[in-house]
């Protein structure tokens, strides 16, 4: 550490000698919800990969812990170090409204990556997300009903009630149930909520059971709820009377779905927002690419990419579904 | 160290030299403290070229300030005899009560008396538990920290509440260049540093924490002395809470969670005793500013947080052992 | 007379009967509670607590306290978990699946030894000292794991089966208690309970901890080596977390840097605490304890029953604990202002 930052500090005082003659790499940094969280290591891939190719450099940073105000010292010392772009998985929809406000004073580029500011979107520049959103709960309730033959009583089990992306998905699904008439026989019969804490997930998919006898599948969009719901099914052997779907991360989900406690899931492509979110940021910088609702541009292995209302983006258009067929193309 | 600890009629035999003035001063935890502040600012600034930086460090001590003036009346508490592990979690609370009132249409200074009262009265109650009931305040303030962040989480629910944006920014109010929080805690230091050596307030503080039965038998009201300090941390966490509120611009029931454990530490670290008696403002200042510089001077380098932990945890261990070490020596 | 007078001295009493209307309160409201489908989900909600619960009570009756226990738990699962994820490329084979149950217990004995030492040679707090190795081991947890998560895959499916599997399953065709069955790590938790009730009530040095914590001045007077009691308590608070520690990968089926453990001081603090260890050192019971973690266990299980949110559990739990303070307190000033009055 010491080692490096010696050398880095050579390299600042080498830069100020040789004056600006040679163009500084832009600096990219990835701000995480918290460290550990099995999920953004497949993003950083992505970050890496991508500033490897083109140039930048990059570095991943993130607070133990996933509070709403740990990443504020994170974004004021990126500020400081003088960083060209800050991409974050924001822990709260506003508690860091003043501190981004500040980043971009500066002249830095903000972007969410993996979850937005829903309701301040003006405090950052764009957000990239990997799936259009409105098209999660419907592609979920298909799903489901595809694996109980859009017959009987379904539930949900979500991550906090009020996280913002689960809430949105659920509002869909709530709406597809009503109005498709393909699922006119399935009842939704409950939404719980396990606080993305693998006890509290596992004693509500427990009290789902106890309270609902005829329950024939539940939806948990959200890793750690599938993760636990699935469990539950597994040590009770009842894989074949309720059906575990939802959203979860293919390394934590393989065991299940190769014993087949779980038929098939969805998620999208981590890494893809990370390879994306660089594309786009260099692109902003050299100026190839305007940052105007409507615009497109090319991003390679993606296709063309759309800035759609509100400056946001995906990388994908419909969800990716996983299940025994395809479940080891997957490494993350 | 006090007056009374000193044998009142030394014999000729072991009548010692008075120590040379150096050596008191050397001796005194808060020199520790002081050096350690120095290396600090020494590490730091080898670890980031950004990190010097009158301004930035200024603006990072605002992020720590709301605890670091906690800090100071723990301080006072810890000489008494007793601790307090709630403050941060009445911060959150109090918080979620001034917020909540004021969406609801309070006017905001009737929101703020609201939220203060709501700070004593989270006093009050550990004040009975500990002095009324007599139990152990430890285990009294790890219940009524579950039972407070508990009560703000039922009431602001996981979303966060918004203030009004006129109130947001108090930490953007510069005088003479220093934050509004940073000026408060220094002015609270100089007032309670003299409240606690200069009066005999605080030397009854001092007394009550040496012995509290012999403090008693000496005429000090004891039980009145330590629920005015309960009180009073129960105030002053309540405006440290609504403060972060006016930093943050919004309130979340996880406000400051973890927040008990750094006040501790910078207590701690200052040289303040854990079985009481013993401490100083100036320690728990010194000390404030020192875990400011280390974590700023971490997080600037990108050093991982998992790093920080281990510093932080060998620091209250080692100033632990420092403090011990000095106190035993002086009380020969 | 005698048996209400006993009822009411006896601490163990109070919390039996306080699970009793408890489980009898929310069955009324919700009949499936008072299953015995119910009692398993209890039971499997309380081993880990349990068992890093013995470990606390002793320290807590030799009138200290361990905070660290959480991070020991993490670091101890984190070794366990990286053996089984890396022994192919440490060793060149594939280690066996029972290895990780003797390593955890022997990395946890040694963080609480670790303690165990800063406590008695430098003659700290044990809540200070706790406090900062609280927050060392989780670091070191990070480091050492360099932050990754250990996924299910990698954890052998027999320490999972643990938490499934039965060593005995009442025969199908038998009414009510048909298909019920008792997994392997509740029976292992109430092994351990048993064990630290013998070495507590039937060995020198499990009598000597009551006494050092009844009074540490006097203890050493009557011959008790305090530094060696001290250490082993510590020890044994530390091998009980690392237990607990496989166990989470055996229950949860993965080990996270972050979560693992994350908080658990708190949960075992709690139930010790309302199982009627005093705080103040040299009382509490065994069976108090294993009551306590049973009456945590039914109140987890019973608020998603009764469809309470989960942003009340916190409140609610804040609630039990001072509860059981004051409980505490009443009743045993009850209990010696009666026993007074039929002295002769």
């Amino acid at each position: 550490m010491l080692k490096k930052s010696l050398l880095i500090g050579l390299a600042a005082g080498f830069a100020m000698v040789t004056g600006a003659l040679a163009a500084d790499p832009i600096k990219i940094v990835y701000i995480g919800k918290n460290t550990g969280n099995p999920y953004f290591d497949s993003i950083t891939g992505g970050f890496e990969d991508a500033c490897e190719k083109l140039g930048c450099e990059f570095e991943f940073v993130a607070p133990a812990t996933a509070e709403a105000t740990s990443q504020i010292p994170f974004i004021e010392a990126q500020i400081q170090r003088g960083v060209n772009v800050i991409g974050i998985a924001p822990n709260s929809p506003d508690a860091l409204n003043q501190v981004l406000d500040a980043a971009k004073a500066k002249g830095i580029l903000v972007l969410t990556v993996n979850g937005d500011l829903v309701g301040n979107e003006s405090h950052r520049d764009a957000t990239i997300l990997p799936v259009d959103f409105t098209k999660t709960g419907p592609n979920q309730i298909e799903l489901t009903g595809s694996l109980i033959g859009y017959e009987g009583e379904i539930a949900i089990l979500s991550a906090t009630t009020e996280a913002p992306d689960q809430n949105t998905w659920i509002a869909a699904m709530n709406e597809t149930l009503k109005n498709d008439p393909k699922y006119a026989k399935m009842t939704l019969v409950a939404t719980v909520y396990g606080d993305d804490q693998p006890e509290k997930s596992t004693t509500e998919m427990e009290a789902l059971l106890a309270n609902y006898p005829n329950l024939k599948a539940v939806i948990a969009p959200t890793t750690v709820g599938i993760a636990a719901a699935a469990q539950v099914v597994q040590s009770r052997g009842i894989a074949d009377k309720v059906a575990v779907t939802g959203l979860g991360l293919p390394s934590e989900m393989r065991d299940f779905i190769k014993d087949g406690t779980v038929k098939a899931f969805q998620l999208w492509s981590p890494y893809n927002e990370g390879w994306l979110a660089v594309h786009f940021a260099l692109g902003l910088l050299d100026g190839s690419i305007k940052n105007e609702v409507g615009n497109t541009f090319e991003v390679e292995n993606l296709g063309t990419i759309k800035i759609e209302e509100k400056n946001a983006m995906n990388t994908q258009a419909e969800l990716t579904t996983f299940d025994i067929n395809n479940i080891d193309d997957f490494n993350f | 160290m006090s007056a009374s600890e000193m044998p009142s009629a030394p014999s000729s035999q072991d009548a010692a030299p008075p120590r040379p003035t150096w050596q008191v001063v050397l001796v005194r935890p808060e020199t520790m403290t002081f050096l350690l502040l120095i290396a600090g600012v020494f590490a730091g600034s080898q670890l980031s070229p950004f990190f010097l930086d009158v301004a930035y460090i200024l603006r990072s001590f605002t992020l720590y300030s709301e605890f670091a003036i906690v800090a100071l009346v723990l301080t006072m508490v810890i000489i008494a005899g007793e601790i307090d592990l709630s403050p941060a979690a009445n911060m959150a609370l109090s918080a979620c009560i001034f917020a909540w009132m004021q969406q609801a249409g309070v006017p905001i200074p009737l929101a703020i008396g609201i939220g203060l009262l709501s700070g004593l009265a989270m006093g009050a109650l550990n004040a009975i538990f500990v002095i009324g009931l007599q139990l152990p305040s430890i285990i009294v303030t790890i219940g009524t920290l579950t039972l407070y962040r508990g009560l703000a989480q039922v009431i602001a629910g996981d979303k966060s509440i918004r203030v009004p944006e006129w109130f947001i920014g108090i930490d953007k109010v510069m005088i003479g260049g220093i934050p509004l929080p940073v000026v408060a805690f220094i002015l609270l230091a100089i007032v309670l540093g003299f409240v606690l050596s200069g009066t005999i307030f605080g030397r009854q503080i001092y007394q009550i924490g040496t012995n509290e039965v012999a403090a008693r038998h000496a005429g000090i009201r004891t039980a009145r002395i330590k629920t005015g300090l309960f009180l009073g941390i129960g105030l002053v966490a309540a405006i440290a809470g609504i403060v972060t509120a006016s930093r943050l611009g919004s309130v979340r029931y996880d406000l400051g969670l973890g927040g008990e454990l750094q006040m501790v530490l910078m207590a701690m670290l200052g040289g303040t005793y854990i079985f009481g008696g013993r401490g100083t403002i100036l320690g728990t200042f010194l000390a404030a500013w020192l875990l400011v510089i280390v974590s700023t001077g971490m997080i600037v380098a990108n050093v991982l947080p998992a790093v920080q932990l281990v510093v932080l945890g060998v620091l209250l261990i080692v100033s632990i052992v420092a403090t011990n070490f000095i106190y035993s020596r002086t009380q020969r | 007379m005698n048996f209400l007078r006993t009822l009411l001295v006896r601490r163990e009493a109070g919390i039996a009967v306080m699970i009793v209307l408890f489980c009898l309160a929310v069955g009324a409201v919700k009949p499936q509670f008072l299953s015995l489908d119910q009692l398993r989900i209890i039971l499997l909600l309380t081993p880990l607590i349990m068992i890093a619960a013995m470990g606390q009570m002793m320290v807590i009756v030799a009138r200290h306290v361990d905070l660290s226990i959480g991070s020991t738990l993490g670091f101890s699962a984190m070794v366990s978990g990286m053996l089984y994820r890396f022994d192919v490329d440490w060793f060149g084979f594939d280690v066996p699946w029972w290895t990780g149950i003797p390593v955890s217990v022997v990395v946890g004995a040694l963080l609480g030894f670790g303690n165990g030492v800063l406590i008695q040679l430098f003659r700290l707090p044990a809540i200070i000292v706790t406090l900062g190795t609280l927050s060392l081991y989780r670091g070191l947890t990070f480091i050492i794991s360099n932050a990754k998560q250990i996924d299910r895959q990698w954890i052998p499916s027999e320490i999972k089966g643990l938490s499934q599997t039965s060593p005995f399953t009442f025969p199908e065709f038998l009414p009510i208690v048909g298909k019920f069955n008792i997994p392997w790590i509740v029976i292992l938790a109430f092994g351990i309970a048993i064990l630290a009730y013998l070495f507590l009530m039937h060995t020198r040095m499990g009598r000597q901890i009551y006494a050092i914590g009844s009074n540490p001045v006097a203890a050493p007077l009557r011959g008790i080596n305090v530094t060696q009691v001290n250490l082993a308590v510590f020890t044994i608070s530390g091998a009980l977390a690392g237990l607990a520690g496989i166990m989470y990968a055996s229950r949860w089926g993965f080990v996270n840097p972050s979560n693992t453990g994350n908080g658990f001081e708190f949960q075992v603090i709690a139930a010790v605490v309302i199982g009627g260890v005093s705080i103040n050192g040299g009382v509490g019971t065994v069976l108090g304890t294993v009551l306590g973690v049973l009456l945590l266990g039914c109140v987890a299980a019973a608020l998603p029953l009764l469809g309470i949110p989960g942003t009340s559990q916190a409140a609610i739990y804040g609630a039990v604990i001072l509860l059981a303070l004051l409980i505490d307190r009443t009743v045993r000033r009850q209990g010696i202002v009666s026993l007074k009055r039929v002295r002769p």
